[in-house]
């Protein structure tokens, strides 16, 4: 305690140094903890009890048998006779697919909806708080439900929608062209990150010697050299063809594209909307909360609206918008485990089937919560890192 | 000499000569300042127009409203024209009341009108005062009175008939009469100089905010049985409830926290110096301005939390949304799901959107 702090009260010893305060405070957390682990040793051994009433053995060992269930819908490949572990792998990948995609869509139009909600235009402005209002106000796992009867009601394959050619949608799921990945595109895609990667320690390098001397070095040059120029180089050196599948209907199926499952259409639309609305709310305080002065200024100074919102505006409303904003990404992370109620294999799901089958309960949910947990702690990282690089500089 | 603020505020923009009609005036303003703003205006309402006639189209002139009982024939011959609005007066009891006797519905029924007696009760900022939590002591016994009955003459209905909006209503209401005592009995520990209870706190926080609730439901319904001894059995709307209760908690308390962060150091010390113990000096001089600090986002988590009971659906308990879902298996009705969800939607809506008006009132008068 510093020296002008308050004055401690006189202490009354009972126990030599120990005063009465430090005593009250052992006797409660002695209580405390000693409930706790009376509770937990309590309902351990009924555990244990009933395990071996039901003969059910314990261990995570059943994760190398052989799973036996179908995923329908999956990014990696995978048949019944692969192991549990293998199954839990495919559906920790099928929710981050769902997670990723829908983290990327719902900021986009999150933000195109916040800054519409602050639009001059009073017909925009009125639609955006609508859509905010309604999709707040109503559970996402009803809007959730709600999709997915919109998806199976589309017309079956034959007569598929076609809004633009090539783009089927029926109740098969959306169906898009796409360019076959293998191994030679793969070559041209990593040369591509590697000259991002070359970019962004150049642009850093241009950046500092402009604070020295203050002369403008325009960065675009190298951009194009290490994004376009030097993949494409590749590109035809390698001979790389860049085919675009387009999908056509044959018999009662689709072959060709890529598919997205009526069940995943579905969660990535609920998530998505759900989601903006949250994300719209989050960028329009954000925005209202950057002074009118510093509008006034950059006004002031003539500059050109984009490189206003750029380089004045959306940097100081970023400091009020990432740390909730980090909130909602693990919002729809999390909520994409309602994916269970409508039958799309996430790990919520495969890891109820496993349940199901090997009654292997404490198991099956201590592997969905540590999944979570991970992902969780992995988005607050990166999204505390980002705050700290974007938090305002105190001198 | 002017202050600061005196100073006029530099216009904005060259105004327009304020001349014409008032509606021109407005639509000028409003609708047609630039000519991008003044096509975008045209594109949106041709949407908008295009919108509201389909939907009026389908929900209004083409929707069948009544039709004879348990027939859904009209239904069926006017299906992607229009929409079958007499499912609702067919399936309506159901869906709010579940497999509740017929005969019985009337108690359910009160129930639900009890609850929101209590809700608007509780939002009057004139009777929040000692006697409201006996209020919703007597008026929570009595529902569970109407529920169960078993005495003064009702007949007796065991849980597992219970169903729709006075299941969600249960399940949200106890969870906040009991999520929110534990809320603030953990924010309090979080923010305890006891280095266990700390640690604790933390701990239940992190673990249950980090996890989906779909999971906690899961171990309520799964695991639950597992951790209590032989023979000992209870029921699985109980068991979702205490799930619920602990995830209420979890997120309460940090709401509750960020309170109590909020209330000055010169509080703290103002009930020590009166000798005030620990939690005398918490339930009187500390909560009652940190809850105050914190009532517009309580009032959004509380809406949050309504929504989120939903959730039980996946583990099989009869809420609203469940017995919605379950009223569209009757094969002769199992195409007009859309408008049963509907239907659901404008229920739930209603009450959030009532709550999140409220919590904006809030917002603007706090600080009086």
């Amino acid at each position: 305690m510093t020296s002008d702090g308050p004055r401690p009260p006189p202490r009354r010893r009972f126990f030599g140094a120990f005063g009465q305060r430090e005593l009250k405070g052992l006797f409660w957390q002695v209580l405390v903890v000693g409930i706790v682990v009376a509770v937990i040793v309590f309902l351990w051994s009924n555990t244990v009890t009933n395990l071996s009433v039901r003969r059910i053995t314990t261990g995570f060992a059943f994760l190398g048998r052989e799973a036996g269930m179908p995923i329908a819908d999956s990014l990696l490949a995978y048949n019944p006779r692969d192991s549990y572990l293998w199954a839990f792998v495919v559906g920790i990948a099928n929710t981050l697919r769902v997670a990723v995609i829908g983290i990327v869509l719902a900021t986009i139009l999150g933000t195109v909806i916040g800054i519409s909600r602050l639009s001059a235009n009073w017909l925009l402005s009125r639609l955006a708080a609508v859509y905010v209002e309604t999709l707040r106000d109503i559970p996402l796992l009803l809007q959730l439900l709600f999709w997915y009867v919109l998806m199976q009601a589309l017309p079956a394959a034959r007569a598929a929608w076609r809004p633009i050619e090539g783009v089927f949608l029926s109740n098969r799921g959306l169906i898009l062209p796409a360019i076959p990945i293998g191994t030679p595109q793969l070559w041209v895609l990593g040369t591509a990150v590697l000259g991002l990667v070359v970019f962004y320690v150049i642009r850093r390098r241009l950046i500092a010697q402009q604070m020295r001397d203050g002369k403008p070095r325009p960065a675009w040059p190298f951009a194009l050299g290490l994004l376009v120029v030097l993949p494409a180089a590749v590109s035809v050196l390698l001979g790389v063809a860049w085919t675009i599948e387009w999908p056509e209907l044959r018999g009662f199926n689709f072959v060709g594209g890529l598919t997205l499952a009526p069940e995943y259409f579905a969660l990535v639309i609920a998530l998505v909307t759900y989601t903006s609305a949250f994300i719209a709310e989050i960028v329009r305080s954000g925005i209202q909360s950057v002074p009118r002065g510093q509008w006034d200024a950059a006004n002031a100074l003539g500059l050109r609206r984009s490189f206003m919102l750029r380089q004045i505006i959306l940097p100081q409303a970023l400091r009020v918008i990432v740390p909730p904003m980090t909130s909602q990404y693990l919002n729809l992370t999390k909520n994409s485990s309602l994916a269970v109620a409508i039958g799309y294999q996430d790990v919520v799901s495969i890891a109820n089937t496993t349940l199901n089958q090997t009654g292997q309960a404490i198991e099956a949910i201590a592997l969905i919560m540590a999944v979570f947990l991970t992902i969780s702690l992995g988005i607050s990282f990166f999204m505390n890192w980002y705050n700290s690089r974007i938090a305002l500089v105190e001198r | 000499m002017t202050a600061i603020a005196d100073i006029p505020e530099a216009p904005r923009a060259v105004r327009r000569p304020q001349i014409g009609n008032p509606v021109l005036r407005w639509l000028r303003t409003n609708l047609f300042s630039s000519i991008p703003n003044g096509i975008l205006s045209v594109v949106l309402l041709a949407v908008l127009a295009k919108g509201l006639f389909s939907f009026v189209q389908w929900g209004i002139a083409n929707a069948v409203w009544v039709t004879p009982a348990n027939d859904s024939s009209a239904c069926r011959a006017v299906r992607g024209l229009g929409a079958c609005w007499a499912i609702i007066p067919e399936k309506y009891r159901f869906i709010l009341f579940g497999t509740y006797p017929f005969d019985e519905q009337w108690r359910p029924a009160l129930a639900v009108l009890l609850f929101i007696a209590l809700f608007y009760l509780s939002s009057r900022r004139a009777l929040w005062r000692r006697e409201l939590a006996y209020l919703w002591i007597g008026a929570l016994a009595l529902i569970s009175m109407l529920m169960w009955g078993g005495i003064l003459g009702l007949s007796f209905v065991s849980q597992d008939r219970w169903g729709g909006l006075p299941v969600t209503l249960i399940l949200a209401t106890f969870g906040l009469a009991f999520g929110f005592p534990l809320g603030i009995l953990v924010a309090l520990g979080r923010r305890s100089k006891l280095p266990a209870i700390r640690s604790l706190s933390v701990l239940y926080v992190e673990l249950i905010r980090g996890v989906p609730l779909v999971s906690l439901l899961f171990m309520a319904s799964v695991m639950f049985p597992l951790f209590m001894p032989n023979g000992f059995n209870i029921d699985k709307l109980l068991r979702a409830q205490v799930a619920i209760i602990l995830f209420a908690g979890a997120y309460l308390a940090e709401v509750i926290r960020g309170g109590l962060q909020a209330v000055p150091r010169g509080q703290y010390e103002a009930a020590e110096a009166l000798g005030l113990s620990y939690w005398r000096k918490n339930r009187l001089i500390v909560l009652p301005q940190a809850i105050r600090h914190v009532i517009p986002p309580l009032v959004n988590t509380f809406i949050a939390f309504f929504k989120d009971t939903s959730l039980v659906l996946i583990i099989g308990i009869f809420d609203l949304l469940t017995t919605a879902k379950t009223a569209i298996i009757d094969p002769a009705w199992q195409q007009f799901s859309v408008e049963v969800y509907i239907f659901v939607a404008v229920i739930y809506f209603v009450f959030c959107f009532a709550m999140s008006r409220y919590s904006r009132s809030l917002e603007a008068t706090s600080g009086r």
